[in-house]
């Protein structure tokens, strides 16, 4: 590397990192972004397979991505834009389907046709939703407070915690509390009586997560996903033009307007550490990088016990590190379609077709399909959130033709049947296809091509371990001031110099920005720079 | 029934057609259409004030067909509906109609409405939000039956000081001797009809209840034979000057329902609202007691009042301080207007304690549109007593024969 001295390395150009970098940089520091890929983004990509066809092929939707972040880093100027679309749908087993649209009056009238209470429960179910997200807002972009560190930051911080519990009232506490560690299926029997409603909701509260919707710590899954709701600003849901890759693209931009550098191609090693210090990297083909600050967005695990020799971090520590639940459980099917398939569950007309589709009209099935994780197979009639993005932005596809990706619950790292081969993938990928084949006869003949995403494959393209998607479960024991190691909820690391910017960090996965603009506030603050939020 | 196309369905077109829609279509001069509970409605017909005017001064109809109504039928019915309400059900008889309002197990108002007692075990519930959920979830325990009934019942509002004279028009034998809260069933001219005594204008009016196939028959009924008498449809912004001038509340502009909303303290109970009157402590338990027991020991922290403020502009959103300096904020409006009828510039307002007693005064903080150069106004304003407009003639039974 030639030129100045650099201020910091940040390992890994997934969104987080490159947020991490975004931030350090405009505060004056010298950045340098090593990324193993030959492009940027990590989880949050765009890539064309196909001719003419570009995938998000990890992540599909921008729901979570902080409207502060998007600002601070004028990510609308360098690219980004956020397109909204309207409503989704889970079709039935008997040809019948649920809708989700905009309009409330439009949504009551639907909901009402498989049940009016559950209608009108809609209202008090997402009012109860909104409430805790407005409890957890706040601490989306704030270092978690630790409980047992007595520094008078982490009392005050802890102090306003208990502050704003306390101000909820009582009822509103033990609903938070209760919240925090129920299942998404008993959440949802306290609102709705309709299966194929609560089958439409319980949805995200199991996507990327290896539990199933009767698993306690489940409801909390499903707020995570709503996190992106709760901003009144118009354009924060929705897909990025040009798929995820856009998000990753605008950020690249963004750093480098204000002088940071990004390497790719550029694997690291191993982390260098001298008198249980960071100095720097060594990169897979031996050159060496020094820095006083590394940032790593690479999972905690991976940081740990593969970037670092165990014997330059305490036992306990490591043992904790190895101890972090990270299972897979996700697939991901990316299609380029000659056309539009048709539904016939969906009347034609009906803009649902436009959103999030699914195909599981029971909790009871959602529960089957994690059964078959448990057993070491993918789910023999998967959970599926399929949705065509070329209907709404038309740089995904040609004129005419469509991109579907198709997000898959429940999929495993490791089969109990042996490693994954090109055969498995292909029984899987076929698994998924005939899934949607069931609910639209003109589907199969429109494939042009198909690109089939096990954990595995994940893992290998993406560095995920165990195909992760969030970097590490949303459980309570790995959240706030536990994730992802309690004593280590605060980006800093057991070595000075060495910390965590990615998703295994508070506030946890999801291209949301916040793990990494916290750490870069961490870095700032222990430099004793101006930090602003 | 006879609209002039099918509807679309819910996702093409997801507001209903009230059965007066197509008459409602013909007569509105400015295509002025508002969603309301799930149904399109006129806002305005013609213009604001005429219709306005004729509140005051002769006839109007007004489209009440999207006011949620339930009915609640079975031997438990009474005991069911004072557990829900805070009022004593007990003491509303056949044929008597009674506003309401009720509240969490907090004591926050869910909601308020009329509810009509059509017979021994029989009640019929008009509520502005949709809430079956909530009245389903109430009724356990109790040998009741709960139903939506708003699509089986079509609604008028007539009302104005020349209303009973229409009503009689129609041949509706004894309709002068109907007192105020109360509802009698007529028969006339082939119509079958319910008529109550009420209203949201705090004038002489009756509101009429028909079953959907009879609406356009009641519409066109009384539009012929109220010509004279000066009848005229009204929209939903004239309704509103009216209902101002009577004190009543419009749940979302002067409070949300407890069921709604997110933030921690905005919610609101019956003594805040300055409806204390309509909850009875003494007969027995129903649901938020506890909780407005408590409250009513402490008194509650802010309340709403009606102002009088000084200039003819609107106080509109207005934030309220007590001092001219606009150091202390104290409150702010929730429903404003120039009154043209009391010539006051009047509003409705949440005001802490001890702001609140009628004589306290007050600074409103008005902007005024002048060609669009906005200036900013510090108001007096007069804490005074509700309702603004109350006239004899909303009482006198029979009322006099104009
Ligand atoms: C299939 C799938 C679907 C998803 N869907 C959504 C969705 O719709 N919406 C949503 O909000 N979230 C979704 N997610 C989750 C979200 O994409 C991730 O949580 C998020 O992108 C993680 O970002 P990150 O920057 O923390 O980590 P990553 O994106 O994992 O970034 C880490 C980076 O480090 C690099 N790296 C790894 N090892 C090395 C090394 N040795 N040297 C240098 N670089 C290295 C990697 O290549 C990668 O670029 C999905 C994830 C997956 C996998």
């Amino acid at each position: 590397m030639s030129g100045a001295k650099l201020d910091a390395i940040v390992v890994g150009a997934g969104h987080n990192g490159l947020v991490a970098a975004c931030y350090l940089a405009r505060a004056g520091l010298k950045v340098l972004v090593l990324e193993r890929n030959d492009y940027v983004g990590g989880a949050a990509v765009s890539r064309q397979l196909y001719e003419n066809f570009t995938y998000s092929n990890c992540s599909y939707v921008c729901s979570l991505l902080r409207p502060e972040i998007m600002r601070a880093l004028e990510l609308p100027k360098h690219g980004l834009q956020i397109i909204p679309y309207d409503g989704g749908c889970t079709m039935m087993s008997d040809g019948g389907h649920l809708a989700i649209y905009d309009n409330h009056d439009a949504l009551r009238r639907e909901i009402s046709r498989h049940s009016q209470r559950d209608a009108e429960a809609y209202d008090r179910y997402s009012r109860d939703v909104m409430r805790q997200c407005k409890f957890i807002k706040p601490l989306l972009l704030r270092e978690p407070p630790d409980p047992a560190s007595f520094r008078p930051r982490d009392i005050r911080s802890l102090l306003d915690l208990g502050f704003r519990l306390n101000r909820l009232g009582s009822e509103r506490i033990y609903d938070t509390l209760r919240f925090w560690t129920m299942s998404a299926a008993d959440f949802l029997d306290e609102y709705f009586e309709s299966e194929i409603v609560k089958a439409h909701f319980a949805g995200s509260s199991i996507i990327g997560t290896a539990l199933g919707p009767r698993s306690p710590g489940t409801a909390y899954v499903l707020l995570h996903h709503y996190m992106g709701e709760i901003d009144d600003t118009v354009g924060a849901w929705g897909f990025a033009r040009g798929g995820m890759g856009a998000v990753s693209a605008s950020l690249a931009a963004s750093l480098r307007a204000s002088g940071g550098t990004i390497r790719t191609d550029a694997g690291i090693d191993r982390i260098l550490v001298h008198g249980g210090r960071a100095v720097g990297v060594v990169l897979h083909d031996g050159e060496e990088i020094r820095a006083p600050l590394v940032l790593s967005s690479m999972d905690v695990k991976r940081t740990f016990l593969e970037s670092i020799e165990a014997k330059e971090l305490p036992g306990e520590f490591v043992q904790q590190v190895r101890n972090f639940k990270i299972r897979g459980s996700s697939g991901k099917l990316n299609i380029a379609l000659d056309g539009l398939p048709v539904f016939p569950a969906i009347p034609a007309g009906a803009p649902c077709s436009r959103g999030d589709m699914h195909v599981t009209d029971t909790i009871e099935m959602m529960e089957r399909a994690y059964d078959d994780w448990k057993d070491g197979t993918w789910s023999r009639a998967p959970y599926i959130d399929m949705l065509i993005p070329s209907q709404i932005d038309p740089t995904m596809a040609p004129d005419g033709k469509h991109y579907m990706s198709v997000f898959v619950q429940y999929c495993p790292y490791e089969l109990a049947s042996g490693p994954w081969d090109a055969q498995q993938r292909k029984a899987f990928g076929d698994t998924v296809i005939d899934t949607i084949a069931n609910h639209s006869p003109n589907f199969k003949s429109l494939i042009l091509h198909a690109e089939v995403r096990t954990p595995w494959d994940i893992e290998r393209e993406v560095g995920l371990t165990e195909g992760n998607i969030f970097q590490g479960e949303l459980t309570m024991d790995q959240l706030l001031f536990n994730r992802p190691i309690p004593g280590y909820a605060q980006y800093r690391t057991p070595l000075d110099g060495l910390y965590l910017c990615g998703s295994s960090t508070h506030p946890g996965g999801g291209v949301m920005g916040a793990p990494g603009a916290n750490a870069a506030r961490a870095v700032l603050r222990d430099l004793g720079r101006a930090v602003t939020q | 029934m006879s609209n002039e196309r099918e509807p679309l369905p819910h996702y093409q077109e997801p507001l209903l057609q009230t059965p007066f829609h197509d008459r409602a279509r013909a007569l509105s001069q400015l295509d002025s259409f508002i969603p309301w509970s799930g149904y399109t409605t006129v806002d305005v017909f013609t213009t604001v004030e005429q219709e306005y005017f004729a509140i005051r001064n002769a006839a109007t109809l007004y489209d009440l067909t999207p006011m949620v109504k339930y009915r609640v039928a079975g031997p438990g019915a009474q005991r069911y509906l004072n557990r829900l309400v805070t009022r004593d059900v007990a003491k509303l008889k056949v044929n008597r109609v009674s506003y309401c309002v009720w509240c969490d197990d907090s004591g926050h108002v869910i909601d308020d409405g009329t509810l009509f007692r059509l017979g021994e075990d029989e009640y019929r519930l008009c509520t502005a939000e949709r809430q079956i959920d909530w009245l389903l979830d109430s009724a356990s325990g109790f040998d009741v039956a709960v139903t939506e009934v708003t699509e089986q019942i079509a609604a008028l509002a007539l009302q104005g000081p020349t209303s009973c004279a229409v009503l009689k028009q129609l041949g509706l034998a004894g309709v002068e001797r109907l007192k105020p809260f109360e509802l009698r069933g007529f028969e006339a001219g082939g119509l079958r009809v319910t008529v109550s005594r009420t209203g949201f204008t705090g004038d002489l009016g009756y509101e009429l209840w028909v079953a959907p196939e009879d609406a356009i028959l009641l519409w066109d009924t009384l539009m012929t034979r109220g010509k004279s008498r000066g009848i005229r449809p009204i929209g939903s912004r004239a309704l509103n000057l009216a209902r101002i001038e009577a004190g009543f509340l419009a749940p979302n502009v002067d409070f949300v329902s407890a069921e709604r909303t997110l933030r921690v303290g905005s919610s609101r109970s019956p003594l805040e609202l300055g409806l204390g009157w309509l909850v009875d402590f003494e007969k027995g338990h129903f649901t938020g007691r506890r909780a407005l027991l408590e409250e009513r020991r402490r008194g509650p922290r802010r309340q709403l009042v009606g102002l009088d403020i000084d200039g003819n502009k609107p106080a509109v959103n207005a934030l309220l301080y007590a001092e001219r300096s606009a150091r202390n904020e104290i409150g702010s409006v929730s429903s404003a207007m120039w009154s043209p009828t009391c010539k006051r510039n009047i509003a409705l307002a949440m005001v802490d304690v001890p702001h609140i007693t009628p004589g306290s005064s007050l600074w409103a903080d008005v902007y005024l549109n002048r060609e669009l150069v906005w200036e900013r106004r510090m108001c007096r304003a007069r804490v005074v007593e509700r309702p603004f407009f109350a006239p004899d003639r909303r009482r006198a039974t029979p009322p006099a024969d104009v």
